[in-house]
């Protein structure tokens, strides 16, 4: 496909690396932010060819693996609702929430459907008025202008039964967050680029400023990212800390002006708890109060629900970058994608889920391990 | 979750932005988005799709650029020490 297979070019990825090794004179650590990123470096063994000394770092970038505990309580409890059909994205329906998932509410009998687009959910409530639909909305700034754009239509078309329970993060609070952290190893920084199509780069500059961090807008294929380490080397290897644009094809310095007038429009920032990270600051989206018509949260009474459950899964340190999925005591057993302990282990963008599909061996090692222990 | 992919724009419908359309070929497979985000679009244009609306159009020369930074030519030339 145009503008995919050219950034997948195995001839060009092999003079990147080798560009790599040549300017890399210390050990660098460098953290990819999105899920896609992590998916993409292990799927095509992009960590596999980088210099011996160089750390990629796992981000939070997955919407899915972050979003609280409590919200899945609360879509599945929706879900079970006489009348109510809780449409979300596919990633969702296998999230262990506190005490429920929204697969195991469709098996009590729950109307749980798996949309492609928060549009399609508007389309269904138009389709069948006597049904109240409720779009369980994840993602972050990349996924919310569909959201908005879901409910300026709903309200266009005078719709009365659709609305959105939300679950929506920023990626920029919780960067803070992490960075913040005395743990922090993080040196450099692959910004996700889709997120930066709506967010434009403006909003890393002060971050790249405080933590003294070069900040690089990256793509989602081999080539792209090998791109973007290499512009965070570079840099530091220079003692620069800047915010450069390597995404340009899809990233405008100044974002998507009419994406970022339909979020505001909608959605204002609200502090917001983030599965196995304290809450953050302003790192969530709840529509404003101008749209309460639109938000489940307002127009059903649901129970608050905050359980949380305690196992060995180390997820909270996988979502900062503290520790690789491989340390992980679960890790293959028993946590494996059919029975997921914790969110990254769930969504195929989840750190621990790639790990699991592209790296059998180290699957193997904890088998062997748990066979040992029995 | 952030996943999109680029596509071609082949049919643009719609008057109000809100519910405006366009036709978008991946590869063959054809599927309608909302192209509300990006109301400068034209038929021809590849546009970058996530969960069912186009975030932005495809810079085809900024495409060009980068791929031309990575030319064989460019990387044998360079030494560690000078930039691209």
């Amino acid at each position: 496909m145009k503008y995919l297979d050219e950034f997948r070019d195995a001839a060009i990825v092999q003079r990147q690396a080798a560009l790599l090794h040549r300017i890399t004179t210390r050990p660098w650590t460098i953290m990819e932010i999105c899920g896609g990123q992590t998916h993409a470096i292990l799927r095509f063994g992009i960590d596999e060819i980088l210099p011996p000394s160089m750390t990629l770092i796992h981000g939070p970038g997955c919407p899915v693996c972050v979003t609280p505990a409590s919200l899945i309580d609360q879509a599945a409890f929706l879900s079970n609702l006489p009348g109510v059909v809780l449409c979300t994205y596919g990633d969702m329906l296998r999230v262990p929430g506190g005490k429920d998932d929204l697969q195991s509410a469709k098996a009590r009998g729950g109307d749980v459907r798996m949309v492609y687009s928060p549009l399609d959910a508007v389309e269904l409530a138009q389709w069948e008025p006597d049904c109240e639909v409720v779009f369980f909305a994840v993602g972050f700034e990349t996924t919310i202008p569909g959201t908005a754009l879901a409910i300026l239509r709903a309200k266009h078309r005078g719709l009365r039964n659709f609305s959105v329970l939300s679950a929506h993060v920023r990626v920029l609070p919780a960067l803070q967050v992490i960075l913040q952290e005395p743990a922090c190893r993080v040196q450099g920084l692959l910004a996700a680029g889709h997120v930066c199509t709506v967010t434009g780069c403006g909003e890393y500059e002060p971050l790249a400023r405080e933590f003294k961090i070069p900040v690089a807008v990256t793509g989602f294929e081999p080539v792209d990212i090998l791109d973007g380490i290499i512009e965070c080397v570079r840099q530091l290897e220079q003692g620069t800390a800047q915010v450069v644009n390597r995404y340009a094809r899809s990233v405008r310095a100044a974002g998507n002006p009419v994406a970022q007038a339909l979020v505001h429009e909608v959605f204002e920032p609200v502090d917001m708890e983030w599965r196995g990270l304290p809450e953050i600051p302003e790192g969530g989206f709840k529509l404003r109060n101008t749209f309460q018509e639109f938000d489940a949260a307002a127009k059903f009474a649901i129970p608050g629900m905050t359980l949380a459950k305690v196992s060995e899964c180390i997820a909270g340190a996988i979502l900062q970058g503290i520790k690789k999925p491989g340390e992980c005591p679960a890790f293959g057993h028993p946590c494996t994608p059919l029975n997921p302990l914790g969110a990254p282990m769930v969504s195929s963008e989840g750190a621990c889920a790639a790990y699991y599909r592209y790296r059998p061996q180290l699957v193997e090692i904890a088998t062997q391990e748990h066979r040992r222990g029995e | 979750m952030c996943l999109a992919i680029p596509g071609k724009v082949i049919e643009l419908q719609g008057e109000h932005s809100l519910e405006r359309v366009g036709r978008i070929d991946f590869n063959g497979i054809l599927r309608d988005v909302s192209v509300a985000c990006t109301p400068e679009v034209k038929v021809g244009d590849y546009v970058l799709v996530h969960a069912g609306f186009s975030l932005s159009i495809v810079d085809e020369a900024e495409a060009l650029a980068l791929l031309a930074t990575f030319a064989d030519e460019v990387v044998h030339e360079l030494s560690p020490e000078s930039p691209t």
